[in-house]
């Protein structure tokens, strides 16, 4: 791969392994808070839910989102890529942050969860830790920019390949929105952290992480839309129904994605009811490139079904191969994207909003949409890019299907319920609830089976790092190089509108000041709010 | 792929373009009508307070907690939430009367949530919460915390007490601050 494999390969196994140690405790989380098991010390859980919160939000998906990054900056490109020195320092940087912050939680010193809420404070090294990682990714943010701009130089009037543009959307995006956490780490909680300040105004807070909150998520859900555009239509032997389209949609999320973040705050008490709205708007208008990207996918798909002999409005869906592991996991994807998708746009709904907040609804709705949507094209990546990054094929891939089979399953079994107890009105973040209570008696069913579905991830993730492993190991072959779709009209020219990012950047910059300024601004005339930090760690000496 | 010209495509991209605006459209409308119509609005008061001082005077003091019933008959319920529990521990309000509570936290950020109703809002230290709502049946609710305050925080429930308008006056009437507490 142009030189870029190890690089490559050091990312996704290096996410891979925090993966297969947050995904037991996640299970192990379900299985203690159900009826299954007796009341633990709550210490241990908190312990756990940072962990997995941590590793998932930070660590987990921006490895996948950087390593993807490079290969599609290699193979879009064609052509080898420059700074890789700098681009293993970018790596090691999230290393090292990461294992900072998470050995902090590992010692128990950072029991905050992935929010770390202030006033609620844990141990300096956590916050640090994330922040090296985050630096670190800026790091990954300028390369592939630079590498579009490079590209870009050498073939002024080509359109720019749409697997790099998607990249680059996705580390731009990730630039803009990594700023609000970085400036609640940097700003507000560092210094409390390590006692050069009194105070903390836990609602201002709240707002920047609010800014990196949403759009984060869209991070992270970037590579499976790549995936989806560039590799899908090919792996179902089809074509791309629209190019132009794919780049609408990708500029569509960078614009909308981030001046939304307030609907996490819908029930606070430090933003006012207009600019709750305004974000409501805003949350509705993230939906559409979602609906694009729907439609073009459905389209390309269809091509692919009917040069493969299907007929009829639905014969073409049959017609699909079903049995490659790319088709399959998209299909999956696309089931849970639509269900995860309605939950959410529920959660988005000023009104609506107020039935479900901080519900166990919630955590079911994002662990469908990433656990499930995203994380299973992330595995069906791993899957396409393996035998080019090994020069070996995919082992057992009778066992991927199962892996693909049993994920879906499993998070379907770990979700619907946790809607389920989340409208019923079960809060989430609770180490023990006391289903003895009659009130709560109902809920326990529900919350055993997606106990259940926890065990078939965790078989479902091992069967994934087996077949890895495996195929690591297995014998050498010449393997077809890696290829992104082609469009069925491919563009020879494009508007500069949909080759280029200064104009959108302008308009993220507008919508951001418009949708975050005076939220941000207001607690500089709001009065006294801020608060004395509370460390986390006072609780457990109790 | 001479069979699919590039019109052919913009055409169908177009009444997708409809679909979508269709359905992003009916859910503003949705969303606008429900929110003035039934005059659902998420709790926004913005209002701040010294956090540190909560204890030591003005409206969240310990004898000013619990219901207080207004001069036009509905109440209004302040409430302290601390790490683990509310002050008081059962709230207690007339049915079919309207009920405001005012809720902050000297503390970390807590959750404010009465199971099977719509009152959910975050209690942030610093500012005061205000929730706005109605409950037609006697029942008792049970009010967990819904964000994690640290170590403790399942062991945070709290219960509200819904009981009818003449029952209220008749056993709690008297209180100037009503609660079902201890």
């Amino acid at each position: 791969m142009q030189g870029s494999s190890r690089l490559v390969l050091a990312h996704f196994w290096a996410a891979f392994a925090t993966f297969a140690v947050a995904i037991p405790l996640g299970a192990w989380q379900m299985l203690v808070r159900s009826p299954l098991h007796q009341w633990i010390a709550p210490e241990l859980y908190y312990r756990a839910v940072t962990a997995h919160g941590t590793t998932f939000a930070y660590v987990f998906p921006t490895l996948i989102a950087m390593g993807f990054g490079y290969a599609v900056c290699a193979v879009s490109l064609g052509r080898p890529m420059r700074g890789l020195s700098l681009a293993w320092i970018s790596f090691a940087l999230v290393i090292v942050g990461a294992a900072m912050a998470l050995a902090t939680v590992a010692a128990g010193k950072a029991n905050v969860l992935y929010t770390f809420y202030p006033p609620l404070l844990g141990s300096p090294y956590y916050y640090l830790g994330i922040l090296v990682a985050v630096v670190g990714t800026w790091v990954w943010i300028g390369l592939m920019v630079w590498h579009v701009r490079r590209w870009k130089i050498d073939h002024p009037v080509l359109p720019i390949p749409l697997a790099m543009f998607a990249t680059a959307v996705g580390a731009l995006l990730w630039g803009w929105t990594s700023l609000g956490v970085g400036a609640e780490i940097a700003f507000l909680i560092l210094p409390n952290a390590f006692g050069w300040t009194s105070t903390i105004d836990p609602g201002l807070a709240r707002v920047l992480f609010s800014w990196t909150l949403h759009a984060i998520v869209y991070f992270w859900l970037i590579p499976a839309y790549i995936a989806f555009y560039v590799l899908l239509p090919q792996a179902a032997d089809g074509r791309l129904y629209s190019d132009k389209m794919g780049r609408i949609a990708f500029l569509l999320l960078l614009i909308f994605s981030m001046p939304i973040g307030l609907h996490h705050l819908f029930v606070d008490p430090q933003i006012g009811a207009g600019f709750k709205f305004l974000h409501t708007v805003f949350t509705g208008m993230v939906v559409v490139p979602t609906l694009l990207t729907i439609f073009t996918i459905c389209a390309s798909l269809e091509i692919a079904g009917r040069l493969r002999g299907g007929r009829g409005p639905f014969g073409w869906i049959a017609a699909l191969p079903w049995d490659r592991p790319f088709v399959l996991a998209s299909g999956f994807s696309m089931v849970m994207l639509g269900l995860g998708g309605a939950s959410g746009i529920i959660n988005m709904s000023y009104v609506l909003n107020s039935t479900v907040h901080n519900t166990q609804w919630v955590t079911g709705h994002f662990h469908l949409i990433y656990g499930g949507a995203v994380v299973i094209m992330y595995f069906a990546i791993a899957y396409e890019l393996w035998p080019r990054l090994t020069g070996r094929p995919l082992a057992a891939p009778k066992l991927v299907r199962l892996q693909l089979w049993t994920w879906s399953v499993g998070m379907l079994l770990v979700t619907l319920p946790w809607h389920l107890v989340g409208v019923m009105g079960q809060p989430r973040r609770m180490a023990y609830y006391d289903f003895s209570n009659p009130a709560l008696a109902s809920q326990g069913v529900w919350v055993t089976v997606s106990a259940i579905g926890g065990f078939v991830l965790v078989f479902s993730a091992a069967l994934f790092i087996g077949v890895l492993l495996a195929s690591h190991r297995g014998p050498t072959a010449a393997i077809s190089p890696l290829k992104f779709s082609l469009a069925v009209n491919p563009p020879r020219r494009l508007p500069k509108s949909l080759n280029s990012f200064g104009i959108w950047a302008a308009l993220v910059l507008a919508l951001t000041l418009a949708n975050y300024g005076y939220p941000l601004a207001q607690f500089a005339f709001l009065g006294k709010s801020a608060v004395p930090a509370f460390p986390v760690s006072q609780n457990d000496r109790r | 792929m001479s069979t699919l010209p590039s019109d052919v495509i913009e055409e169908s991209e177009r009444r997708w373009a409809y679909v979508v605006a269709a359905v992003i459209g009916l859910m503003f409308a949705v969303i606008i009508f429900t929110s003035v119509h039934w005059a659902a609005q998420p709790p926004s008061n913005v209002e701040t307070i010294d956090a540190s001082r909560l204890h030591l005077a003005g409206e969240f003091v310990e004898e000013n907690l619990g219901t207080a019933v207004q001069p036009d008959g509905s109440v209004i319920v302040r409430v302290i939430a601390q790490q683990y529990s509310f002050v008081p521990s059962c709230m207690v309000v007339p049915a079919q009367t309207p009920v405001v509570f005012r809720v902050t936290s000297p503390d970390v950020v807590h959750g404010f949530l009465i199971m099977d109703t719509n009152v959910n809002s975050m209690v942030v230290p610093g500012f005061i919460a205000e929730i706005r709502t109605r409950f037609e049946k006697p029942k008792t609710h049970l009010m967990p915390c819904h964000e994690y305050c640290s170590v403790g925080h399942d062991g945070m429930w709290a219960h509200v007490k819904v009981v009818d308008r003449q029952e209220f006056t008749k056993s709690y009437g008297s209180q100037p601050r009503a609660s079902c507490a201890g």
